[in-house]
């Protein structure tokens, strides 16, 4: 039971040079990883590819050593750093939760949303706020590892420890796996089971 | 009082252009056919005031023959626009969702089309289907789909390519989930704007097609048909049989272009809160 990238190379252009190079990464159900470097060595790209928002080169995505599903709900879920734009600007935010089944009290108050944001348009909350809603819509039943794009960059040290304590919690209860990517040590020490370092 | 915020003013301004064209519109209904058969005692009369657009070589009255026209050329804008948007947003979704070669053969006919003139193709395609007001239609229907098809689906492009989509996709929603709840919605604005800068198009093209006489039947009140009689007495000194339905014309048409950017302004999110 894991998630794993063997040996795959990707690069956005032909033309131009590798961004990941024979990279392997394998994540256990239940393991937390954390992947550490600085920008530009393709964390974020890794990310997609073990989302299946990408599609290597080379090599494969295996999870449980089957191909990533095409269709229907996707067993890895991608949360983005940007939650305003994994959000569509024209829904009230009640939908963005409708769409993955996750309009529940229990959810509500577990990710500290507030009611009345629930009929508010994405423009009118702050990146914290619609982090939580993508973080919420994420942990959808059906998703079994969860990656983690710098979700919690753009807030204040309170709103991270709340969001990542729900993550960690909810992770814990279903036996999920979580990969997070990460510029933040401390974070990573903090969170993960493991850490390993792109730039090395 | 307190003073109004533009976007209150512009509301404002584009409800009173849609009831002056509601107006127009109702009164080119509403007038009898007997009010606009003249009698030959009155014919050939400059502006007065009892006939403030004066009369016609048979004597009928051209300020009533005016607005019945007005309201055949609405009626036909109004139709042959929002057919031609119709199609503009079936073929745009459609290229832009289709596979490779979809996209290329519908860019293709859209380069086809616009390379033909509008008023040959429409004049072509009226005569074919035995003139009338449904050639007209269809002619003016067939031909202007074709930018506002491109526009759609660059804007549908651009939409499939957004993070929300992607992430719709893999919550395990369909491509027809997607297309009604993301894409769509955001399509409305573009094909009301759309539409409604089409419709000074189809106007100006119904009023040519029927002065060349490839339009509409000859004894049916429309500008075209008025101007391209008045053509026999303008030699005569007769100016205005010319003169004040084509500029009537010309105002309603711009009328419905101000009309549409008003309209562009307030669905815009961009200038919606100006």
């Amino acid at each position: 039971m894991a998630l794993e990238a063997k040996n795959i190379y990707f690069r956005y252009d032909r033309k131009q040079p590798w961004i990941l190079e024979d990279c392997s990464v394998r994540v256990e159900k239940g393991e937390r990883l954390a992947i550490f470097a600085p920008s530009g060595y393709g964390k974020t790209t890794l990310a997609m590819l073990l989302a299946g928002y990408l599609e290597p080169a080379k090599g494969q995505i295996l999870l449980d050593e089957k191909p990533l599903p095409k269709r229907g709900i996707c067993p890895v879920q991608l949360i983005y750093q940007h939650p305003e734009k994994a959000i569509n600007p024209r829904w009230r935010l009640k939908r963005v939760l409708e769409e993955s089944g996750q309009l529940r009290e229990d959810v509500l108050d577990a990710f500290g949303i507030e009611r009345a944001w629930l009929d508010r348009f994405p423009r009118e909350l702050s990146g914290g706020e619609l982090q939580r809603f993508c973080v919420a819509r994420a942990l959808m039943s059906g998703a079994e590892y969860i990656i983690c794009d710098e979700i919690s960059t753009m807030m204040d040290v309170i709103t991270q420890a709340q969001i990542w304590n729900v993550v960690l919690k909810e992770a814990g209860k279903r036996n999920m796996g979580i990969i997070a990517v990460t510029h933040n040590k401390h974070l990573a020490e903090r969170i993960a089971t493991r850490t390993i370092d792109l730039s090395i | 009082m307190k003073s109004l915020n533009h976007r209150t003013k512009v509301v404002i301004l584009t409800a009173v252009m849609f009831v002056l064209l509601v107006a127009v519109y109702a009164c080119g209904i509403l007038i009898s056919e007997e009010a606009v058969t003249g009698s030959f005692l009155n014919a050939k009369r400059p502006p007065c005031l009892e006939h403030p657009f004066g009369t016609d070589a048979l004597g009928r009255d051209l300020f009533l023959r005016t607005l019945k026209g007005l309201s055949v050329s609405i009626t036909v804008g109004l139709v042959a626009s929002l057919i031609s948007a119709v199609i503009a947003v079936l073929v745009g979704i459609a290229a832009a969702n289709g596979s490779k070669w979809v996209d290329a053969l519908i860019n293709w006919i859209i380069d086809l089309v616009m390379s033909v003139p509008h008023t040959i193709l429409i004049i072509l395609i009226s005569f074919a289907l035995g003139r009338g007001l449904k050639g007209l239609l269809m002619g003016i229907a067939a031909t202007h789909w074709c930018s506002l098809a491109r526009l759609i689906r660059g804007e549908v492009l651009q939409l499939r390519s957004q993070q929300y989509v992607a992430v719709s996709r893999k919550l395990g929603k369909s491509s027809g989930w997607i297309l009604t709840n993301h894409l769509l919605p955001h399509l409305v604005p573009q094909f009301f704007v759309g539409l409604i800068l089409m419709f000074p198009h189809a106007i100006l093209h119904e009023a040519s097609i029927s002065f060349l006489g490839f339009g509409l039947p000859p004894e049916q009140p429309a500008i075209g048909i008025i101007l391209s009689e008045s053509m026999r007495y303008l030699s005569t000194g007769m100016w205005w049989i010319a003169v004040l339905p084509g500029l009537t014309l010309v105002l309603i048409v711009l009328l419905i272009d101000k009309f549409g950017d008003h309209l562009r302004m307030i669905l815009d999110p961009y200038s919606a809160q100006e």
